[in-house]
């Protein structure tokens, strides 16, 4: 028996060894789009020129099949009572902040996706449903989603938003960055189109970087010398200028650390070409031969 | 001691009040199933856009894998290290951890927005993702418990396969299908059975990965970089516990005699695997200095404290001492205590360290979510209870020792 088992286990090996490799070599293939272009877009939000229209709010269900509702309805402003947070029927959100040193002149702050340099959902996504593409925009496949919603535990910002009301296809939803309708093609977004006092604008995100820290510049009173969005989880595609601190604005306070943070490097480290589970599958193996031996040799 | 012993179906009447306890639990929770296939996620559980993952990814999936660690250390321990001593409680383990696995697999699933397009995760990889490897390797991992349970399965029925009614023409093929496994499985077993030691290391670890890409939303009390280290030595320390808990409790349930020998010998591990666990727990502590979170009193120093204090400490100073290890009652105490902190480990990384950037309400677990995960821990007793009613599992005293066939003794007298 154990002249048997142990030719069979050498043969078994090898086998093992032919089937690892090939299981690595696949993964290196894994189809995750992620494209960091160096022209790529973003949109500088200026919090102290928005007035809360929310004009911005009602184009984008415009522009994403979402009954927008009549444009009267947004010029309630009671909404901004409590803080709002996007939907799966609105991608973007205008909050109101009253500044108590300069309490006529209140902070409009739009919420939507980031669209990260380095998403943490397109890092988390099982299926690697979450691309970036050429312009910037980090974008969801409902082809590949199993609706897990790692995404959702992973980004910072909390964006993703789950469609929890369906039994049957529930769908994430976030800002797109109107990549299907309007930005693959080069158009603008939906929002920065309609938004009338210019507080947001669609431009190279090098450029927008100059145009901002031009504002803080020449307006040093005017506003805080940050510009959200530049370093924050390593850099994001949408920009932001403020009066106040960020924090009390509900931005929440990130290192410049890529969001994905260690999780990939020790995910890599792991598996670095599947040598470290193929050492410990050798390692146990040689243990439980030698034991075998030794307990045949005592049997004998 | 083993040489006395084999492995048979244990000879009992299935219904006691307790099983009807927990068929009543069953149903309840397979009704609420049902519901969430029928209404939706949002409809049963208190899920929403800021708590996307509750108790049945916190509690069914994360510590279900922990607990059913049982299965690997103790194949490991038994075919790996050879320790013939341990043989009898090999198969107990691998039942459980068999079913274990089922159910993690089930509760993923219940718990997947699109549950249909769950075989996506082996056409598109992300090899980026966490979660990514866990599935891959969990889903291994159930196909290779199934695999080593099978010459469970054909020294039951080799030769006494008798199905009934029509069935009774597949007799003689389901008959040489057992034959032929039970001839070649063995000769591939020993790869299966590493194989299900490699890829337990891999997910166990890696589950504890999964929450650092929540980054600041995970409390510095868990969110350590050594979070993966952490959570393979504590699920190799639950594994000899959870066999313990269960050998005593199935086997005071059928009214059969304990194993206290093999238990005490297996307990002997314990005490230094938590030693170990408690150093990793302590020194990632003082060099994170996150011990400043324990002078505040707050929902999460408390769980920590308790998750430490039960849960490793004191059961480590009882594994320690040979009067535990000698007395049922303190040895079953003392694993309790260690499956209670594992499991309060894991519902602190998942569900208590967990806080969204925009938090507008606390969640809390729904009717549903608890009835779901009750009735699941409740249908995998049950499943145990009828498998060591059928399947030769639990080793009891032989009844003839002279009978020597091939199939009533192999495994256990070599």
């Amino acid at each position: 028996m154990g002249k048997q088992s142990r030719r069979d286990f050498l043969k078994t090996s090898g086998l093992i060894g032919a089937g690892l490799s090939g299981l690595s070599s696949k993964k290196a293939h894994s189809g995750v789009k992620k494209i960091i272009a160096d022209d790529r877009m973003g949109v500088l939000v200026d919090t102290t020129l928005c007035i809360g229209c929310r004009r911005c709010e009602y184009a984008c269900k415009g522009a994403h099949d979402i009954d927008p509702g009549r444009i009267e309805q947004y010029d309630d402003r009671s909404v901004f009572k409590e803080m709002r947070r996007p939907q799966y029927n609105a991608y973007t959100v205008v909050n109101e902040y009253t500044d108590p040193e300069n309490p006529d002149n209140p902070s409009n702050v739009k919420v939507q996706c980031m669209h990260c340099d380095h998403p943490a959902c397109l890092s988390a996504c099982i299926v690697g449903a979450f691309s970036k593409e050429e312009n910037g925009a980090v974008i969801w496949d409902e082809g590949k989603c199993i609706g897990c919603r790692y995404c959702m535990i992973a980004c910072p910002f909390q964006i993703p938003q789950f469609e929890y009301h369906k039994a049957l296809e529930p769908e994430i939803r976030k800002c797109d960055l109107c990549w299907e309708s309007r930005t693959k093609d080069g158009g603008v977004p939906a929002c920065v189109e309609i938004c009338p006092m210019e507080a947001l604008v669609y431009g190279k995100r090098y450029e927008l970087l100059q145009l901002a820290h031009e504002r803080i510049e020449k307006n040093p009173e005017r506003y805080l010398d940050h510009v959200y969005g530049e370093n924050e989880v390593g850099g994001t595609s949408w920009l932001y200028l403020a009066a106040q601190d960020f924090t009390k604005l509900d931005f929440p306070q990130l290192s410049d650390e890529p969001a994905p943070g260690a999780s990939e490097k020790l995910q890599h480290a792991i598996f670095s070409y599947f040598i470290p589970p193929a050492s410990l599958f050798a390692l146990l193996g040689g243990i439980m031969w030698i034991n075998r031996k030794q307990n045949t040799t005592e049997e004998e | 001691m083993s040489e006395l012993s084999e492995p048979r179906p244990v000879n009992h009447k299935f219904l006691t009040p307790g099983v009807i306890v927990l068929l009543i639990l069953a149903a309840n929770g397979l009704i609420w199933v049902f519901l969430r296939f029928i209404l939706g996620i949002g409809a049963v559980t208190n899920l929403n856009n800021e708590f996307p993952w509750g108790i049945w990814i916190g509690i069914d999936v994360a510590a279900g894998v922990a607990l059913a660690a049982g299965g690997f250390t103790t194949s490991a321990l038994a075919h790996i290290f050879h320790r013939e001593h341990f043989h009898d409680i090999v198969r107990p383990a691998l039942l459980t951890a068999m079913l274990g696995y089922t159910f993690v697999a089930l509760g993923v699933f219940i718990d997947l927005g699109r549950y249909y397009s769950i075989w996506h995760m082996f056409i598109y990889w992300n090899g980026n993702s966490v979660l990514f490897e866990v599935g891959v390797c969990v889903l291994t991992y159930v196909t290779v418990l199934y695999i080593e349970f099978i010459p469970i399965v054909t020294e039951r029925f080799v030769g006494r396969v008798d199905l009934p009614g029509l069935w009774a023409r597949f007799n003689r093929a389901l008959d040489k299908v057992l034959r032929f496994l039970d001839r070649n499985i063995n000769r591939a077993m020993f790869f299966f059975i590493i194989a299900g030691v490699v890829l337990s290391c891999l997910h166990q670890s890696s589950l504890g990965t999964l929450m650092m890409i929540a980054g600041q939303k995970i409390h510095p009390l868990w969110q350590s970089p050594i979070s993966p280290l952490l959570f393979l030595i504590s699920a190799i320390s639950v594994g000899f516990p959870m066999v313990i808990m269960e050998s005593i409790i199935s086997h005071r349930s059928f009214g059969l005699k304990d194993e206290m020998d093999v238990l005490s010998s297996l307990a002997r591990f314990i005490g230094p695997l938590l030693g170990v666990y408690l150093a990793f727990k302590m020194g990632d502590m003082v060099i994170r200095e996150t011990f400043v979170y324990l002078t505040e009193f707050t929902l999460e120093s408390v769980l920590w404290i308790i998750e430490v204090l039960i849960g490793v400490i004191i059961p480590l100073r009882m594994f320690l001492w040979d009067k535990v290890l000698q007395s049922k009652p303190l040895i079953f105490a003392a694993s309790l205590m260690v499956i209670f902190g594992v499991f309060l480990n894991r519902f602190n990384v998942f569900i208590v360290a967990y806080t969204p950037s925009y938090m507008t309400t606390k969640y809390w677990p729904s009717i549903g979510e608890i009835s779901v995960t009750l009735g699941f821990i409740a249908i995998e007793v049950l499943l145990y209870r009828i498998f060591v009613m059928i399947f030769p599992v639990i080793a009891q005293p032989m009844r003839r020792p002279q009978v020597k066939t091939k199939y009533a003794i192999r495994g256990i007298i070599r």
